[in-house]
């Protein structure tokens, strides 16, 4: 009974904190917190800038980029790669396989990640120790490359989508911060629902994920921009390019312009262009969602690190 | 208000103290006393629920962790997933003497202990600043902006990398402008430890501060107040009450970064190398990658994968055992 009201007493303690430390701040503090904001700005400044300069390189013209004199903002602004880049039916369709890689390999991840989570959550669940053993010796311990790429190609899943989106199905990251939620669960409302005649599956299906929603959507989330990043996989096995995602059209041109740049050609400074065109426009969708998804990223990570 | 407060903390608590024994007599009690019959019996839903990921962990994280039997066997193109015959420590021997092993070896070993040493503790020294930041929006602003480029592939990493250090690149106008000669970075061995680790800096680290930031708001306030009391400065403090407070994090981190300690970067340096740079940028799995993949040497290959991926095994356990007996925490 002598627990303080806690909607009254955070926001006070705050400002009591604050006040108390305005007052007793020497002077060599105040000096220190103007170096650190200062010190903050410039890390924001250094954490933008490749983005700005990347931005400002795609609406440049060659000439300037070539004479090194593009940094900040375009020189010779022009439109007419990003014209180019996007008139081309290799990028769109690259990018059409991205979204479609995307989704499926986020469906299935989702599907297999939420069972298995929460039939490991259950800890009367016979058996399970052996199940979570199994399960997390695969982050410490794993097949390697070789080994990996000849059972894909042995199952015949080089050349099809099924090689991109099966393999990393399972994140056991994410795995854990799912179980982890699923532990928390409050169980009445499980054993209610069963008294009331649900199966398991209806307890799942009816109660526990509609509860869930929050950490359904960190984990596509997860999942969905890991997958929007992957190109590993497709440079590992996929030979044609019409099934490339974008991320591997990207990996090409640059793969291209190294090349070039060993021979000592200049015509580099074209792919320069092309490059920041395409980078842009590959990284234009996370950017734009960004703002919106980095909270719930933050969140996932504040879940799995409460239970480790 | 405040009644309701006390009331639903009271309630709440009584049922924790009432809660915990039932449930953990309940547990023991099954535990001991189902059979698998019995078990399969109640639960066979939730089993439905295990079957298929159990199925894909079987095929395609345990086949392949057998798979790695052909660095002990002869491996035929289209033969058998696990090799036709025993050829014993062939393989093994043959990297061993081989001096290209020995150069990705150490070229793995050095960009590893950098990557560790530089990348590790950034990321405990920005929380620290954050913390001290007392202007909400800003403290917002900071975060949401570094931790952006985690959020990018490391395609376009590699990307940015290469356009910042090419001959027009931010890099050397900055060379130009202060009257040096440009440098060609990407041709350029001696350079290519700097612009990794550098790369790795800039998008590992605001996102790096999360867990650190968690940790410190769970120190508690009154920690603080009584050091004011006993006349600590702000870096006593922070010394004394802080940096204890993060340490179990610090702790569990440290002991993931040692485990993929070998593991460095393999994407990137794919992405990012060329054969100018292969004296300081090959390292072990980009040459397993040329060996395996490209030039079609499986089980060569494999035995230098099996021997680093013991060997990142053997760093985690031991890691976590040293940290364990010295520290007190550990993974498990």
């Amino acid at each position: 009974m002598v627990t303080t009201d806690p909607t009254e007493s955070v926001p006070d303690l705050g400002a009591v904190r604050n006040s108390m430390r305005t007052i007793k701040d020497t002077t060599g503090y105040r000096v220190f917190r103007y170096v650190n904001t200062a010190f903050l700005l410039l890390i924001c400044v250094i954490t933008l800038y490749p983005f700005v300069n990347l931005v400002a390189k795609a609406f440049s013209s060659e000439g300037y980029i070539a004479a090194g004199e593009v940094n900040l903002f375009p020189r010779g602004f022009n439109t007419t790669t990003f014209s180019a880049v996007m008139s081309d039916d290799m990028f769109w369709l690259n990018y059409r396989n991205t979204v479609v890689y995307t989704v499926v390999a986020t469906l299935i991840a989702m599907a297999l990640t939420t069972t298995f989570a929460y039939a490991l959550s259950k800890k009367d669940l016979k058996g399970r120790s052996v199940f979570v053993g199994i399960t997390v010796f695969t982050m410490f311990f794993s097949g390697g490359l070789i080994p990996n790429y000849l059972l894909i190609s042995s199952l015949g899943m080089k050349n099809s989508i099924w090689a991109i989106v099966i393999p990393n199905a399972i994140s056991v990251f994410n795995l854990l911060i799912m179980k982890s939620f699923f532990e928390n669960f409050p169980a009445e409302l499980e054993e209610a629902a069963a008294i009331d005649g649900l199966s398991t599956y209806g307890v799942f299906g009816r109660i526990v994920l509609p509860l869930s929603k929050a950490v359904l959507a960190t984990m596509v989330l997860f999942y969905a921009v890991s997958f929007w990043n992957s190109w590993f996989q497709a440079f590992l096995y996929m030979d044609r390019s019409e099934l490339y995602p974008v991320t591997m059209y990207l990996r090409n041109l640059l793969a291209a312009a190294t090349s070039v740049e060993d021979m000592g050609s200049d015509s580099v400074q074209i792919a320069s262009n092309v490059q920041a065109v395409t980078m842009v426009l590959t990284v234009l969708p996370i950017v734009c969602f960004y703002p919106f998804i980095q909270r719930f990223f933050v969140s996932g990570v504040m879940l799995g690190s409460v239970k480790g | 208000m405040s009644t309701e407060g006390t009331l639903t903390e009271a309630n709440s608590s009584g049922l924790d103290t009432i809660a915990p024994p039932i449930k953990t007599r309940r547990g023991r009690s099954r535990h001991s006393r189902t059979t698998w019959r019995e078990a399969l019996k109640k639960d066979w839903r939730l089993y439905t629920f295990l079957a298929l990921p159990v199925l894909f962990l079987a095929i395609f994280r345990y086949v392949p962790m057998a798979g790695n039997i052909i660095a002990f066997r002869r491996f035929q193109p289209g033969g058998s997933l696990f090799g036709e015959y025993w050829v014993g420590f062939y393989y093994f021997e043959q990297f061993w003497n081989d001096p290209t092993f020995w150069r990705v070896f150490t070229n793995t070993l050095i960009l590893g202990a950098l990557s560790l040493v530089v990348v590790f503790p950034l990321p405990i020294i920005l929380a620290l600043l954050l913390n001290e930041v007392r202007t909400r929006t800003f403290k917002r602003a900071v975060q949401t902006i570094t931790y952006l480029p985690h959020f990018m592939s490391i395609v376009i990493v590699a990307g940015i990398v290469l356009q910042l250090t090419s001959l027009d690149g931010t890099i050397n106008q900055i060379i130009s402008a202060v009257g040096g000669e440009p440098v060609s970075f990407m041709q350029d061995p001696s350079w290519f430890r700097t612009i990794y680790v550098s790369s790795e800096v800039w998008q590992t680290v605001g996102w790096g501060t999360i867990l650190y930031l968690a940790a410190l708001t769970t120190i508690d306030d009154q920690l603080y107040e009584a050091a004011r009391i006993d006349g600590a400065n702000r870096w006593q403090q922070t010394w004394h009450i802080t940096l204890p407070g993060i340490r179990p994090t610090m702790i569990v981190l440290l002991i993931l970064n040692i485990g993929s300690f070998l593991a460095v970067g393999f994407e990137k340096i794919l992405l990012l190398y060329n054969p100018l740079l292969y004296p300081t940028a090959d390292v072990i799995s980009t040459y397993l990658f040329r060996v395996g993949i490209n030039s079609g040497s499986y089980s060569y290959s494999t035995a230098i994968g099996l021997f680093e991926a013991i060997i990142g095994l053997t760093l985690v356990m031991s890691a976590n055992a040293i940290s364990r007996r010295v520290v007190g925490s550990s993974l498990w």
